[in-house]
């Protein structure tokens, strides 16, 4: 079946690297319009955090936030029942910062520039991924230089996804953009693998399942690492207000436009929960292609090592968080170093480590 | 911060709430934390209590990845003994040591292991109680409702004109509709959900532990060899018929499964052009294979084992195999065959030896041993270029290089002795008419002559392939697998699934009107609970359609101001 080797067809493979290239570019643009919108927009509510740290009297019940409900049918309804949610006790109650733009026309408008300038980068990139796979007629998960323009394409996919699904993810925008553009520097300088077929132990249907979703995941645990540093950035700041202290002005700028750190908090859990079954499936989904290639289903070969050892990172984050005396920041540190695991064995197993796994091409 | 009086009640009245909500095991109070101050008995339960609480348990978690680390960064004896060996030799002052630490062994070395043992013994000691716990929670009801429903996380109130225990009943009504357990305490509705979190939880852990056993049956029972088959000939499972094997500590050799097969012919293709000329493309063994009956053919690939009952044949890799011809002096054939060769790199340049054990004598009649060092390469780069090293896979101009000795091969010396190299201490090389050693790159058909009519060598036309395999047998799979399986949908459960509980309390206020109070607490704060309470608040509305409110509101109505939203 692949005795068509050589059918490579290279215009596609040509096509796929303009692609590619030329996405890049868009997202340099959207970055540069991000560093606008956070440089013209502002911490419009002057300390709104700070406020609600300090000023709020002690004896004063946790603040509520008030949640409109749809109203059923359209009869002559008096009132409609209002839901008064509280945080659990204990926990901080912080309003969300407005976001890069702070609530500036100018700074609103730069942000939905970059936006839109991701969303068509996404577009060409996914172009220039889905061109790649047809120049070599396989699923374009082969070697590194793949995987890479993948994993980006996934992610930018995610973010936009939130994005429409209407969650509060904008702040998200400029680091997202930022790695995107490092993973594809990386991917076209060092990564750079000539369109081609798979060797054969790469043939097989576990190739779509398994690597797909590895792909995915890495993707979203991505973005939960990248909010569960923010949240620790947010929670030093205010801790530091709460404790009376005075963070300098860069910090205040950019920390007053984030979420509360409970968001931040909460976001990533709920993201790395939700992709921690999947992850499950993804390291049960090579095992069962191991047994089908190598005749045993784990043999500890080094990239199931490290996969194992994600797993078990995620897994002990999870349970940190379920954990007396371990919330919070320390659960945080954990989901940290499940997600540099994550990375050392996509990168550090791939290109240093010799391992059954070596199909890098680099 | 520091907390107030009014939130520490709040948590108390959650805290009685929610009690049992899951079933994860009690914080440590401080007393426990300290140790015991009773005998013998006393250390035991507090060592045990330790050990299967969550605390204990992530941290083993931690030392459990951690140890994982240095087994993929160091050479493993399981995966390859070579790597092992070659590192032993770079490395003399660390050897030792790791040698000491087991770790080129590290996953079956004993901190490993106690490593993982102590965990899941936590794990059992931890499933076991929460099981029980979770059985007495199906079979109990859902706790009243608390005092002061207000301090729960998602709160909703409103009055209607309806009576309480009209109220009373449509909410039980409502909330059983939408598959709550729910009963009336006194004067309020108590209601909860999400059961099958807990029992997704739990039915997690219990995989965790099915996975474990799994692997173990399978390391203990398992059967793995090895075979180099030339095309032609055939393989017998066996154990006298393996080249190598490898078996768990409880296999027995009856279990190997009774089977053959015969290498019919090996098929491999390579690119041909472009920066990955060489890389291979396919390769396909091609077997006929009984098991008693009939023969049946098949083609095995490097990702479709042949799966023989319990058994599985992998294909591992291939080369090629010369045929070759010897004749002693007055040209009696003394050996003729297809001899393997071992590739040395990815063009499948290969060397290997030649042994002519039995049956030569030399020109005086005197029985001696003949061996032949072969160099071979299936893709020449052509005369006077560079190396003998092969361009390509593929057999497109091979060529081979011959070395001869006489003398004895020492094959009876007792030792093992490696087929693919000749022990050269007892054999003389031959040496041509100038006494230059002998040495011919010949081709196929070619045939080198032996010095002082000693005989003769000819490379025939036909060079075959050969492939080998692994057989491996390892029980335990399909356990493995409805594990995992059983693990990821328990999983799911368990993360998302909410297990949350509902109030609803009805009572005829002051001025005689209803007051319907709607509260929900959840195990972890999700956005989709105070939604939920919203929803039903909703529909409850239709049974208890709100009054109008009185001009001011009854003191003791703690509803937060709303200036945070503002
Ligand atoms: C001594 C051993 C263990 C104990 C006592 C234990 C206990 C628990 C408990 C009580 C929960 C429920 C937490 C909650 O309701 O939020 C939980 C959840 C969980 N456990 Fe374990 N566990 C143990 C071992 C393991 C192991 C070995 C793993 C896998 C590596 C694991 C993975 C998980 C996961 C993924 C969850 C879901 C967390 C969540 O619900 O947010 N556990 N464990």
């Amino acid at each position: 079946m692949i005795l068509a080797a050589t059918a490579t067809n290279e215009s596609l493979a040509q096509l796929s690297d303009l692609l590619i290239y030329s996405s890049m570019a868009v997202y340099t643009l959207a970055f540069f319009a991000h560093i606008a919108e956070w440089v013209f927009g502002s911490r419009s509510k002057v300390g709104r955090t700070a406020a609600a740290l300090t000023s709020a009297p002690k004896a004063a019940p946790a603040a509520g936030v008030t949640v409109k409900v749809k109203q059923a049918g359209g009869t002559a309804v008096l009132d409609k029942p209002k839901v008064v949610t509280r945080s659990a006790a204990g926990t901080r109650d912080v309003p969300d910062g407005p976001g890069a733009a702070g609530g500036t026309v100018k700074g609103d408008l730069y942000g939905r520039i970059a936006i839109s300038l991701t969303v068509l980068a996404f577009a060409i990139e996914a172009a220039g991924v889905v061109s790649r796979a047809l120049s070599v007629q396989r699923a374009p998960w082969g070697n590194m230089y793949e995987f890479s323009t993948t994993f980006s394409t996934v992610a930018v996919g995610a973010y936009l996804g939130f994005l429409v699904a209407k969650k509060n993810v904008r702040w998200i925008g400029l680091p997202l953009v930022t790695t995107v553009l490092l993973d594809l520097g990386m991917a076209v300088t060092w990564l750079k693998t000539p369109s081609d077929q798979l060797v054969p132990a790469l043939d097989s249907y576990w190739l779509w399942i398994h690597v797909s979703t590895a792909i995915f995941c890495g993707a979203v645990f991505y973005i939960g690492a990248v909010a569960t540093l923010l949240y620790l950035f947010r929670d030093s700041y205010e801790n530091k207000l709460a404790t009376g202290g005075n963070p300098g002005s860069f910090a205040r700028s950019v920390m007053e436009r984030l979420p509360s750190a409970a968001s931040l908090d909460k976001f990533s859990y709920r993201v790395n929960a939700a992709v921690f079954p999947l992850w499950t499936f993804t390291i049960i989904a090579g095992a069962i292609w191991a047994g089908d290639a190598w005749g045993r289903y784990w043999g500890w070969d080094a990239k199931e090592v490290w996969s194992f050892i994600t797993w078990v990172g995620y897994a002990a984050y999870l349970h940190a968080r379920a954990t007396a005396g371990w919330k919070g920041r320390k659960a945080a540190y954990i989901a940290l170093i499940a997600f540099a695991c994550f990375l050392f064995n996509y990168y550090g197993v791939n290109i240093f480590v010799s391992s059954k796994h070596s199909y890098a091409g680099v | 911060m520091s907390k107030t009086d009014t939130s520490e009640t709040g948590r108390a009245a959650e805290e009685a709430a929610g009690a049992r909500l899951s079933t994860a095991p009690q914080e440590e109070t401080d007393a426990a934390i300290g140790g015991p101050a009773l005998g013998v008995i006393g250390w035991i339960r507090w060592f045990w209590r330790q050990l299967t609480s969550m605390r204990v348990a992530l941290i083993l978690l931690f030392m459990l990845s951690l140890g994982a680390v240095p087994g993929s960064l160091i050479p493993q004896n399981s995966a390859d003994e070579l790597k092992v060996q070659t590192f032993k030799a770079a490395h003399e002052t660390l050897t030792p040591l790791y040698e000491k630490l087991q770790f080129f062994d590290v996953y079956s070395s004993v901190w490993f292991s106690a490593i993982y043992i102590l965990l899941f013994v936590s794990l059992i000691g931890c499933i076991v109680p929460r099981s029980w716990q979770f059985v007495g929670q199906l079979r109990s009801r859902p706790p009243g409702a608390p005092r002061r429903l207000d301090r729960l996380p998602a709160y909703t109130t409103w009055r209607t004109g309806a009576e309480p225990e009209q109220v009373r009943e449509a909410a039980l009504t409502v909330l059983k509709g939408r598959r709550f357990r729910a009963h009336t305490v006194g004067n309020a509705v108590a209601a909860e959900k999400g059961y099958l979190r807990e029992a997704g939880n739990l039915i997690f852990h219990v995989a965790l532990i099915v996975i474990l056993v799994a692997f173990a049956v399978g390391q203990l029972f398992k059967s793995e060899g090895g075979k180099l088959i030339v095309e032609g000939d055939g393989f017998s499972n066996t154990l006298t018929q393996y080249d190598d094997f490898k078996s768990g500590s409880l296999f027995g050799t009856d279990d190997l499964e009774p089977f053959s097969f015969k290498l019919d012919s090996f098929t491999g293709t390579y690119e041909k052009n472009g920066p990955q000329r060489g890389t291979p493309r396919t390769f396909e063994a091609a077997v006929t294979w009984s098991q008693g009956g009939p023969d049946k053919k098949a083609v095995i690939r490097v990702n479709q084992p042949l799966e023989v009952g319990g058994s599985k044949v992998y294909l591992i890799a291939h080369g090629y195999a010369p045929v070759v011809t010897v004749k002693d002096g007055r040209g009696k054939t003394v050996f003729h065959g297809a001899v393997p060769l071992l590739p040395i790199d990815n063009n499948i340049t290969s060397t290997g030896a030649i042994k002519v054990m039995d049956g030569y004598r030399d020109k005086n009649g005197k029985k001696e041993q003949l061996g032949f060092q072969a160099f071979f390469v299936p893709t020449f780069a052509g005369a006077g270029k560079g190396t003998m090293f092969s361009q390509f896979p593929a057999l497109d101009f091979p060529v081979m290089a011959l070395t001869g000795f006489h003398g004895d091969l020492r094959v009876n010396s007792g030792l093992p002795q490696n087929v693919y190299q000749l022990d050269k201490s007892k054999m003389t090389q031959f040496k041509d008419g100038s006494g230059n050693k002998l040495a011919q790159r010949m081709l196929p058909g070619e045939t080198m002559t032996l010095p002082g009519g000693a005989g003769s060598i000819t490379f025939e036309k036909d060079v075959k392939e050969w492939a080998s395999f692994q057989i491996s047998q390892q029980p335990g799979n399909g356990l493995a697998l409805a594990g995992a399986i059983a693990a990821i949908a328990g999983l799911s459960g368990s993360l998302f699934i909410q297990r949350r509980r509902v109030w609803v309390r009805a009572v005829r206020g002051e001025d005689g009107v209803t007051v319907v109070e709607m509260a929900g607490l959840g195990r972890s704060e999700s956005a989709r609970l105070p939604e939920e309470l919203g929803d039903l608040a909703v529909v409850l509305t239709a049974d208890a359609p709100p009054a109008p409110e009185p001009a001011e509101e009854p003191a003791e109505d703690p509803a937060p101001s709303g200036e945070a939203d503002k």
